[in-house]
């Protein structure tokens, strides 16, 4: 079933003169940079998940938060959809344009407002990037905890609208729980602050209900993140496995020794060998799997922790143990793991990156199923893996100019999180639902709760005209997609659905 | 491998409590969901008939090796503790229990925090997702029990400290973590202005503390973690051996208040920014407060005009609740007035989820 956008069951597209709309915009929003020719609108047709495109119909650079206000005002005055587009990184299609919506584009709110090393936070623009917070903060000894390996190019409002993760979540947590308060223009053009300085605000939690809400609920215009020192020290161990299965176990194995790891990852043969190939990063290309155990904090209790690794690694029946010699080796360790997907990217014309969440105790069974549903699909899939909080990133091996392939990338895709869902897990860990997993949101939720989402959606956009599209899936795409599936019931593989 | 530890007491009611919000939804009734009655201090007074959750009651899962427990909202909070205890695991944000009668339901609803909440996270920091009866009694199920989950929009941590106002909680999945390997506890004289500098050096440090409390004239401090590092710390700042029960006495505000205080007056929680200078209140001395987390939470026993108070933390940064008496019914106005668009969007969404007003109307504001 395709994703792209389908009036018959998506809804019908407003109607609209882009001329006027242009007109009222440039009238009503002295100095802004607005983009209309189609040679113009081309860099900003797709976000990450580049194999889907649409021109926008308009774009808006604005400079100024009264310019956003302004635009919101007038886009909501006359009905017209608007997309907020960070830096473009994200990869669930969340910033893909509508050729009848303005594609709101906060780039160049890029300024960091303030650095407060006694209340040991920072104040941020939107466009901000994620890694040029921790710079910011580095002289200080302080630094922004999650991150994302797209660190370099996302922007910390894109990462508030996907609650983006990173390698250093399990210990340390998602976006949601690295921001303190964020300014918000609703669709109207009112300004709201959401959360505060203080550790917790009056009335119900909608700094929490706004990380993740992909763009959907307000244009977020500023962020305070938490700041946290740095750790004094940080060491990595590299655990080889001939089995990935023995691999998994090692990751509980870890867990239940009592020790949280400020990072713990995992990559199979195809996804050591690709990293390997790009980075150089000293990995064991003969390896069925590696694991990668980052331990942090004070120097003495690091040291009793590597030994206790070590020791649960070796009993884990670990082939090969190597801790990186200085921090050089550490960040290059790093590097091959932060580089997996461009790496893997390297051996196949195109790739596509899956985001489900699964139970850790499932993960001999998924990757099982992974690995019999690449052969049916005669398609390769490297895996990496936030191994600590199951955050799985299969990335399927395709070539979009061989007919017929995408769309058999996309099934695949598709059939890997219907099995997240089975094994009691969730179709997006990190990169959001967007445009690319509106399907499958209808195989995690049953009709009753996407409309308890859709009221929720109502509260604060009740036209429907940020964002209109991704996340929530329409009843209708949910109806056909169940017909689908049930007639594929009756052949025995079929999944059996989310379990109760 | 998963544990489910079952009690004599385990019923799932869900099905009895759904019926009720049926028969309430159709008649227009609302209602007033207690769990053990340990928190009607904490929010407005309901009118409206009583649903209690204490039936549905249970941990209906747990790994350990996971991190992850789910629990029936009516479950007492600490039998759930006990379980965790069990396996060396805890709720990280060591919720406040006012009582042995107190419910899961209850804690995540008010969604307080105790003493280690500005090191480890609030409830809603580990609430992994929620199952919740809606306005038309049908159980819906948000989030999951995996670490990370962004599928649709965050309801799951929506309904902490919602107060039930958005709909009946009735199961809840936690992230837990390993209890710390060392503890220690140390108290040092200090004076108010002395012991905020010293924590505002150390905050810039990777120092194991986990919880930081000044009252009476000294620092409350608790080390936590490895054993190596607390018996460093506790080498390098000194200070006299503290009972571990100080933090249990303040997580459940049983502590003495200061003997300059105001005893029976309403107890105040200020909640304010880091760093956060004495107010300079007239005659409500900082002394008299019992200065937690750091000093981002200041507890306050005192008849001082609320707008005075409020106006104080708002420039601060911050948000003063009147919590009343322990006792009594709660406060005409406990809550810090919402601005004007957010009160806005505030009832657009009590309206959205629960349109007939049923669930604890006004519990937080009168306005919903
Ligand atoms: C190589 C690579 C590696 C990646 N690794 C990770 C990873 O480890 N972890 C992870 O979580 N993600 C990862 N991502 C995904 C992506 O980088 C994140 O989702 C990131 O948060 C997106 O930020 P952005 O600024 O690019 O947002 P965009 O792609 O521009 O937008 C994403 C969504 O946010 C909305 N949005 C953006 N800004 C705002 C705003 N100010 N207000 C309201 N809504 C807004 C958009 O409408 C859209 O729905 C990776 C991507 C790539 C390409």
């Amino acid at each position: 079933m395709n994703i792209l956008y389908d009036e018959r069951l998506d809804g019908m597209k407003p109607q609209l003169d882009k001329a006027a709309i242009r007109d009222s915009l440039v009238q009503a929003i002295p100095g802004l940079t607005l983009l209309h020719r189609e040679e113009d609108l081309h860099p900003f047709e797709c976000d990450g998940l580049s194999v889907y495109r649409t021109l926008p119909m308009l774009v808006a650079l604005p400079e100024t938060l009264a310019q956003v206000e302004q635009l919101l005002k007038t886009c909501h005055r006359l009905g017209v959809p608007v997309v907020t587009r960070g830096a473009g990184t994200g990869l669930s299609g969340g910033a893909m344009p509508l050729e009848h919506g303005v594609l709101l584009v906060l780039s160049r709110f890029s300024r960091i407002l303030e650095i407060d090393p006694e209340a040991r936070i920072a104040r941020v623009e939107p466009g901000v990037r994620n890694l040029a917070i921790s710079e910011a903060a580095s002289p200080h000894g302080l630094y922004y905890a999650p991150d994302p390996s797209s660190q370099i190019a996302c922007s910390i409002g894109g990462n508030v609208a996907e609650n983006a993760g990173g390698v250093h979540c399990l210990k340390y947590g998602l976006t949601v729980h690295n921001v303190i308060k964020v300014e918000v223009l609703t669709i109207e053009g009112e300004h709201m602050t959401l959360g505060s300085d203080a550790l917790d605000a009056p009335g119900f939690d909608l700094l929490a209900l706004f990380n993740g809400s992909e763009g959907m609920l307000g244009v977020v215009t500023e962020i305070t993140v938490k700041l946290l020192p740095k750790p004094e020290t940080a060491k990595v161990l590299m655990a080889s496995f001939d089995d990935v299965e023995k691999a998994g176990n090692a990751v509980g194995a870890i867990i239940a020794a009592g020790i949280i790891p400020g990072g713990l990852e995992m990559m199979d043969n195809l996804a050591i060998r690709a990293a390997e190939d790009f980075i150089g990063a000293g990995y064991p290309v003969e390896a069925a799997a590696i694991l990668l155990c980052e331990l942090d904090g004070v120097e003495a209790d690091v040291d009793d922790d590597c030994a206790t690794v070590r020791r649960v690694l070796e009993a884990a029946g670990a082939t090969g143990i190597q801790q990186a010699r200085d921090d050089a080796e550490r960040a290059l360790f790093w590097a091959g793991r932060k580089n997996a997907f461009p790496a893997v990217g390297r051996m196949s014309p195109d790739y596509y990156c899956m985001d489900g969440t699964i139970p850790r105790r499932e993960l001999a069974r998924v990757l099982k199923g992974i690995s019999d549903l690449s052969e049916q699909y005669g398609l390769r899939v490297a895996n990496v893996f936030h191994a600590g909080d199951g955050n799985m990133h299969p990335l399927i091996l395709f070539d979009a100019n061989t007919p017929g392939e995408l769309d058999e990338a996309e099934a695949l895709g598709g059939k890997i999180l219907e099995l997240c869902v089975e094994v009691g897990g969730t179709i997006t860990g990190e990169h959001g639902v967007g445009r690319e997993k509106i399907n499958q949101m209808c195989a995690q939720f049953r009709p009753d709760e996407l409309a308890t989402f859709r009221a929720a959606k109502a509260a604060f956009d009740p036209k429907e005209l940020l964002n209109p599209g991704k996340n929530i899936p329409t009843p209708a795409r949910c109806s056909e997609f169940r017909t689908i599936k049930s007639a594929e019931a009756a052949v025995p593989t079929h999944s059996q659905g989310r379990p109760e | 491998m998963a544990t489910i530890a079952t009690t004599p007491h385990d019923h799932d009611a869900s099905e009895s409590l759904a019926e009720r919000i049926r028969q309430a939804s159709a008649e227009g009734t609302p209602l007033r969901i207690v769990g053990g009655d340990t928190r009607g201090f904490y929010g407005r007074p309901v009118e409206g008939a009583k649903l209690s959750t204490l039936e549905h009651r249970g941990v209906t899962f747990y790994d350990p090796v996971e991190l992850v427990v789910s629990v029936r909202s009516g479950t007492p909070l600490a039998e759930l503790e006990a379980v965790l205890a069990e396996q060396g695991q805890m709720l990280p944000f060591e919720p406040p229990r006012f009582g042995i009668s107190s419910t899961v339901g209850g804690m995540v609803a008010t969604g307080m925090s105790g003493p280690r909440r500005p090191w480890a996270g609030s409830v809603r920091d580990f609430v992994l997702g929620t199952r919740v009866i809606n306005h038309e009694g049908i159980e819906q199920r948000f989030g999951g029990q995996v670490m990370k989950n962004v599928a649709g929009y965050d309801l799951s941590r929506l309904m902490v400290g919602a107060q039930g106002t958005l709909g009946l909680l009735t199961e809840i999945s936690f992230k837990v973590l390993p209890i710390p390997g060392a503890v220690h506890s140390l108290r040092i004289e200090v004076s108010l202005e002395q012991a905020r500098n010293r924590l505002a050096d150390w905050g810039r440090e990777p120092l194991p503390i986990s919880a930081a409390t000044w009252l009476d004239g000294a620092l409350h401090l608790r080390l936590e973690g490895g054993p190596s590092s607390v018996a460093a710390t506790r080498a390098r700042i000194g200070g006299d051996d503290l009972d571990g029960g100080f933090w249990n006495a303040l997580r459940d505000l049983a502590l003495a208040f200061p003997a300059n205080g105001n005893d029976d007056a309403p107890l105040w929680r200020l909640s304010l920014p880091h760093r956060t200078p004495s107010l300079a209140l007239s005659n409500t001395p900082e002394e008299t407060m019992i200065h937690d987390w750091a000093g981002a939470q200041r507890w306050l026993k005192s008849d001082i005009d609320a707008e005075t108070l409020r106006s104080a933390c708002r420039q601060a940064g911050g948000h003063a609740t009147c919590l009343g008496s322990r006792e009594g019914p709660g406060s005409a106005e406990p809550f810090t007035p919402l601005p004007s668009v957010l009160l806005k969007y505030h009832r657009n969404l009590k309206a959205e989820l629960d349109p007939k007003g049923i669930f604890n109307p006004g519990r937080l504001y009168a306005a919903f």
